[in-house]
C-alpha cells in the first residue's frame, strides 16, 4: 500500500468553555483511505472531525491548539479562508439535511454561489455527482421534484453528490448511516468503498461492524484522548491496548 | 462486564477440554495394550471413537454458529478460530490412537519381536507433549507452547532409529519382517502425534500473542526483510 498523509493533526486540543474534549491528539490521515473513529459516547470522535473542517468554528466558546496540516498546511493558523476549507474537506452529517429545494437544485447550489458557472456545465457536474453518489438511476426522471420526495437513505446519497459537486479532497462522515435502513446502509457503505479511490474518507461511527467493513485504518478514542490507531485488521484481530480490545469486544461501552 | 457471549465461550472451552481428555486416554490406552500387549485395552479405544467424532462436529458447529452470529473480533476471534484448529487436531490424534491400537491388536497375535525400549520412549515424549500443549491452552502459556515446539526434534530422531533398528531385524531375519513393520507404523504413529502437539502449540501461540511462528515464518519474514533492506 502506498500511503501519503492527507489530513495529520498535531497536538490537537479542544475546549467548550472550560471543559477540555480533546486532549492532544496525533493522528495522521492518509490520502484515499478511509480511517475510521471509534469509541464510546463522550470520547471526543464527533468534535474531532468538527475540526478538520472548522466546524466548530460557529460555537461560542469554543477553542482548539495544536495543528491540523491539510497537505502540509496549517488550517487552524488565523487568516485560513474557512470557506474555501469547507469546500475542499466536505461533510455529511448524521440526519441527513437536504435543502428544502428539488433534487436538481440541492446539487446545483453550492456550485452556483461559488462562482456562477454556466449552465451546461452545472448540469454537467450534476449529473456527475449523482452518478458517483449511485443515486442518478433513481432520480434522473425526477430531478426537478422536491428532495423531500426521497427516502432516507436516497436523501442521504443526495447529500453526498451535493458534497462531491464542489469537488472536496476530503470528505467527513458523521454516523452517517445511524438514521438509516440496514439496505440503505449497505448501499452507502458500498458508495464509501468505492469512493474512496478518489477522495479521502474519514468516518465517525457507533456502529464497531461497520468501521471493520468500512476502513482502512481506525482510531479509538476515549475521554478526549486517542488511546489507539493502526490498521483495521490489527485492531479487529489484536489490538495493542487493554482499552480497545474491552472495547470493541463489548466488555464496556 | 459479564457478555452472553463469554457464557457461551465457556461453553466451548468445555467441549474442547473434554475432547482434549478423551484423545489423550485413547493414546494412553493405545500405548497401554501395546506394552502389555492387553487386547481389552485396544477394544477400548475403538469404543470411544464415535464420541469423540461426534464431540469433534459439535465443537465445529458451535465455532461456526458464534462466528456468524456474534461477530467476534480480537481475542474472541482468536480463540474460537483456534478452538476450531485445536478440536481438527485432537480428533487426529484419537484417529491415530486407534490406528497405534490396531496395530498392536495383529502384533500382540505373534510372539513379541523383542523388548520395546525406543518406542515407549517416544510415546511418553507425545504424550507429555500433547498434555503440555493442552495445559498451555488452558492457562494461555506461550512459554510452554514453545516447549511443545521444540521437543518435536526429539522425537523425530527417535523414529529414525527405530526404523534402522528394525530395518536390522528385518535385513538378517526375514520372518521378522511382519511385526517389524507394525512397530515401524507405530512409530510413525506416535510421531504424528507430536507433530499435532506441536501443532496445538502454534495455535496456543496464535492464541495468546495474536501472531503465528507457523512454517518458522519469522525467520524468513526477517530474511526477506533483510534481503530488501539490502538493496
Amino acid at each position: 500500500m502506498d500511503i501519503q498523509p492527507k489530513i495529520e493533526t498535531k497536538n490537537l486540543s479542544f475546549y467548550y468553555g472550560s471543559k477540555q474534549a480533546l486532549r492532544k491528539i496525533n493522528i495522521v490521515c492518509a490520502d484515499r483511505r478511509v480511517t475510521a473513529i471509534i469509541g464510546p459516547s463522550g470520547c471526543g470522535k464527533s468534535t474531532f472531525i468538527r475540526t478538520l473542517n472548522r466546524m466548530n468554528d460557529v460555537l461560542l466558546g469554543a477553542r482548539s491548539e495544536g495543528d491540523i496540516l491539510l497537505d502540509g498546511e496549517n488550517i487552524n493558523a488565523p487568516g485560513i479562508d474557512v470557506v474555501d476549507l469547507r469546500k475542499r474537506v466536505g461533510m455529511v452529517f448524521q440526519k441527513p439535511n437536504p435543502f428544502p429545494k428539488s433534487i436538481f437544485d440541492n446539487v446545483a447550489y453550492g456550485l452556483r454561489i461559488n462562482n456562477g458557472k454556466a449552465r451546461s456545465k452545472i448540469e454537467e457536474t450534476v449529473e456527475k455527482s449523482l452518478i458517483e453518489a449511485a443515486l442518478w438511476d433513481e432520480v434522473k426522471d425526477r430531478l426537478k421534484e422536491n428532495a423531500f420526495s426521497l427516502s432516507g437513505g436516497q436523501q442521504q446519497r443526495l447529500c453526498i453528490a451535493r458534497a462531491l459537486a464542489v469537488e472536496p479532497e476530503v470528505i467527513l462522515f458523521d454516523e452517517p448511516c445511524s438514521a438509516i435502513d440496514p439496505i440503505a446502509t449497505a448501499k452507502i457503505e458500498d458508495l464509501i468503498m468505492k469512493l474512496k479511490k478518489d477522495y479521502t474518507v474519514i468516518i465517525v461511527t457507533h456502529n464497531m461492524q461497520q468501521a471493520a467493513r468500512v476502513s482502512d485504518f481506525t482510531a479509538f478514542m476515549m475521554l478526549g484522548d486517542l488511546i489507539e490507531f493502526d490498521k483495521t485488521e490489527t485492531i479487529f484481530t489484536n489490538p495493542a491496548s487493554r482499552l480497545t480490545e474491552d472495547y470493541i469486544t463489548g466488555r464496556f461501552g | 462486564m459479564e457478555r452472553h457471549l463469554d457464557e457461551e465461550l465457556k461453553a466451548l472451552n468445555e467441549k474442547l477440554l473434554h475432547l482434549a481428555r478423551l484423545a489423550e486416554e485413547s493414546v494412553a490406552r493405545a500405548i497401554k495394550s501395546l506394552k502389555e500387549r492387553n487386547e481389552t485395552f485396544a477394544q477400548d479405544v475403538f469404543k470411544r471413537e464415535e464420541s469423540i467424532h461426534l464431540l469433534e462436529i459439535e465443537i465445529d458447529e458451535l465455532c461456526m454458529k458464534l462466528l456468524a452470529l456474534r461477530q467476534p473480533v480480537a481475542s474472541d476471534l482468536r480463540f474460537i478460530t483456534s478452538a476450531m484448529k485445536i478440536a481438527s487436531e485432537l480428533e487426529r490424534v484419537a484417529d491415530l490412537a486407534v490406528n497405534i491400537a490396531e496395530v498392536s491388536l495383529e502384533l500382540l497375535k505373534q510372539p513379541a519381536l523383542k523388548p520395546l525400549i525406543d518406542i515407549p520412549r517416544m510415546a511418553s515424549l507425545a504424550q507429555s507433549m500433547v498434555r503440555d500443549s493442552l495445559n498451555a491452552f488452558v492457562n494461555r502459556d506461550e512459554k510452554l507452547a514453545r516447549s511443545v515446539c521444540e521437543r518435536d526434534d526429539e522425537v523425530d530422531s527417535l523414529n529414525d532409529q527405530v526404523f534402522r533398528e528394525l530395518l536390522t531385524y528385518m535385513m538378517n531375519d526375514q520372518s521378522t519382517i511382519n511385526r517389524s513393520v507394525g512397530l515401524i507404523l507405530i512409530g510413525r504413529h506416535l510421531e504424528r502425534i507430536a507433530d499435532h502437539a506441536t501443532n496445538i502449540g502454534e495455535d496456543v501461540i496464535y492464541l495468546v500473542l495474536g501472531k503465528t511462528i507457523k512454517h518458522h515464518i519469522e525467520e524468513i519474514r526477517r530474511e526477506a526483510a533483510a534481503k530488501a533492506g539490502k538493496k
